[in-house]
């Protein structure tokens, strides 16, 4: 009853610009809603619904508004330092104004483009590296026994529970030049000075790997334990040698996991930023601290928000990937 | 068989080797009386000096006490929010956007975090500017902002742990629930969330550990004077190797080792109880 009673109020024309958005609001906003959940919402819907509200808030609007800044124009003084996308004009008319010029200069700006393709390259060898390591791994720990396996499984997890910047932070201590792989390589005399490790490229991929390779091996680990015993035994049987049997049925078995695990490895490493930012080259810059750079030092959020975009349109395939295979772990566990 | 034996043993104790040593390194260096760090000062070696700086630091202390606050509180709320999330794609069958809650849960956990970091502070700035202009009221960026993009990023871990346990036992018990008329509540409290407690545990360590690990979103969100502990050690790291920082870490390794053992440790005790019961109701 009230709630009728405060529409018919609100559609009689309320004074001012903003008028017809209170009618607008009024007829199809909040008051309508709250109406629409007491009448149909039962206690399911109400479950569904608060997980659901929370991601849309706090996850798809930002992604939103980034998309909505990276059109924006930039004006270094303003606070917050953009011009506004949308306005109403004092005729009551709305405004937009979306310029692309922010993605004209990534895709021209010599220091944008090399440092994309720095990330890019960083990211892929990173995952190939991860996956020669962790396979193998996956591979013995399938292969042990049982009492050993779990051991060998908790000393995998064991590192992902301290902290992932302490971690990178310990290869400082080993790859310095006056740290402890020099120190050691120098009193056993193999080296007269020492090699410089650090603020290489060779330390990013030695900080990658070391950072992802539990979440390329858990997935493998997963897959390869299921894997059925008796083919590989009916093969032998067949005449194949170990190294066939696994060329033609545990690797194709597997694949599943190592795009898994690849995935898992990959897409993060694009946008990483630590790992570069503590033991990489100040000369060559990953992706994450331009915009990190862009957004703090410049103050320049139509650029930063840009590059967001931009990272998200090059990681959209490979995440909707991720997310298909992760689907269908869980289908096929209900099973 | 003879050659895969040595093969994995060699993989895996390289492996181990690759995974231990640094953290190894850390912790040795941190009882090391030297400014260096890394050249090890063998005559007044090992030393606790480095422990004692620690605990004098007021600017780790502070940090570390709202690390541990924003932690708790944030997995708390990944723990309801995940778990609703869990049981929601897990039972209650196809719906309407089914589908994109899917996506929304499964996509933070591969997120770059730069993304999310810049989403969230750009969300907060704009809602800052909502509340100025309707309501007045001013809110700074601080504990309540980093919380929230905690709970975000996190629940998703929570999500995937719950959901792949619920999907591991089928609905009967339930369903027999449901049908001897319980309401749905009271099924969720007194039969769900028992059989899904394990997961539900450990997605709240997982979320602890990852929020209080967390730098990159964390320095987006954050505002001034709410230096978490990652942003502290971070700072200080960037000027190059600190005793102090070893000391910490080690403390750190130390306290996630005893958490390990003892649950190990409970888990086989648990494990043998349960062997015992079942052998006496075998014997009758």
């Amino acid at each position: 009853m009230k709630l009728s009673a405060a529409r018919t109020v609100a559609s009689r024309e309320a004074p001012g610009r903003l008028g017809p958005l209170w009618t607008f609001l009024f007829r199809y906003g909040p008051p309508r809603w709250t109406e629409y959940v007491l009448k149909n919402w039962s206690g399911q819907r109400l479950v569904i619904a608060l997980p659901y509200l929370w991601l849309l808030v706090f996850f798809l609007v930002p992604f939103l508004i980034v998309l909505k800044i990276s059109f924006a124009e930039f004006s270094p003084l303003g606070r917050p330092p953009y011009e506004p996308v949308f306005r109403w004009l004092e005729e009551g008319a709305l405004q937009i104004k979306l310029l692309i010029g922010s993605y004209q200069y990534l895709l021209n700006e010599p220091l944008y483009v090399s440092s994309w393709m720095y990330s890019i390259k960083v990211a892929f060898f990173s995952t190939v590296f991860c996956l020669m390591l962790g396979y193998p791994m996956a591979y013995a720990i399938s292969r042990s026994t049982p009492t050993y396996r779990n051991v060998f499984l908790m000393l995998i997890i064991l590192p992902f529970w301290t902290s992932f910047l302490l971690r990178v932070y310990a290869w400082i201590g080993l790859l310095k030049n006056d740290g402890v792989i020099n120190n050691m390589l120098m009193a056993m005399g193999f080296i007269d000075e020492p090699l410089a490790m650090m603020n290489t490229s060779f330390a990013v991929y030695i900080g990658i790997v070391y950072s992802y390779l539990p979440f390329m091996i858990l997935p493998l680990y997963s897959n390869l334990e299921k894997h059925d015993n008796t083919l590989l035994e009916a093969a032998s049987d067949l005449g194949a040698g170990p190294i066939k049997a696994f060329m033609r049925i545990t690797l194709p078995l597997s694949m599943p996991g190592v795009i898994a695990g690849s995935l898992l490895v990959f897409i993060p490493a694009v946008g990483e930023y630590v790992i570069p930012s503590l033991l990489g080259r100040a000369d060559q810059l990953m992706i994450a601290r331009l915009l990190s750079d862009e957004f703090f030092l410049n103050r320049d959020w139509p650029k930063a928000s840009a590059v967001a975009i931009a990272m998200l349109l090059l990681l959209v395939v490979p995440i909707m990937l991720f997310q298909h295979f992760q689907n269908k772990e869980l289908e096929a566990q209900k099973r | 068989m003879k050659t895969q034996g040595l093969f994995s043993k060699s993989v895996l104790g390289l492996g181990f080797l690759f995974l231990y040593v640094p953290i190894l390194s850390m912790v040795v260096y941190s009882f090391n009386d030297s400014r260096s760090v890394t050249v090890w000062n063998s005559v007044t070696s090992p030393t606790l000096k480095w422990y004692g700086r620690l605990f004098g630091d007021e600017q780790i202390l502070s940090a570390a006490w709202l690390s541990i606050r924003v932690a708790a509180m944030s997995a708390s709320g990944a723990v309801v929010f995940g778990t609703l999330a869990g049981l929601v794609l897990a039972r209650f069958g196809p719906f309407k956007g089914r589908a994109l809650l899917q996506g929304l849960t499964t996509a933070p956990l591969v997120m770059p975090e730069v993304i999310t970091g810049l989403s969230m502070l750009l969300l907060f700035v704009s809602l800052e500017q909502l509340f100025r202009a309707f309501f007045g009221w001013q809110f700074d960026r601080g504990v309540v902002t980093i919380t929230i993009a905690h709970i975000t990023f996190t629940m998703a871990y929570v999500t995937v742990v719950v959901q792949s346990r619920l999907a591991s036992f089928d609905d009967s018990l339930e369903e027999a629930a449901l049908d001897l008329g319980a309401r749905p509540a009271r099924v969720f409290f007194r039969i769900t969330v028992p059989l899904i407690l394990p997961a539900i545990l450990s997605g709240w360590l997982l979320a602890f550990t990852l929020s209080w690990d967390d730098l990159v979103v964390t320095q987006f969100v954050s505002g001034p004077g709410s230096n978490t502990l990652p942003m502290v050690i971070f700072s200080r790291v960037r000027l190059g190797v600190s005793p102090v920082v070893n000391a910490l870490a080690s403390l750190m390794v130390l306290v996630v080792a005893l958490g390990v053992i003892l649950s190990a440790f409970l888990m086989r005790r648990q494990e043998q109880r349960r062997k015992r019961e079942e052998q006496m109701a075998a014997a009758g």
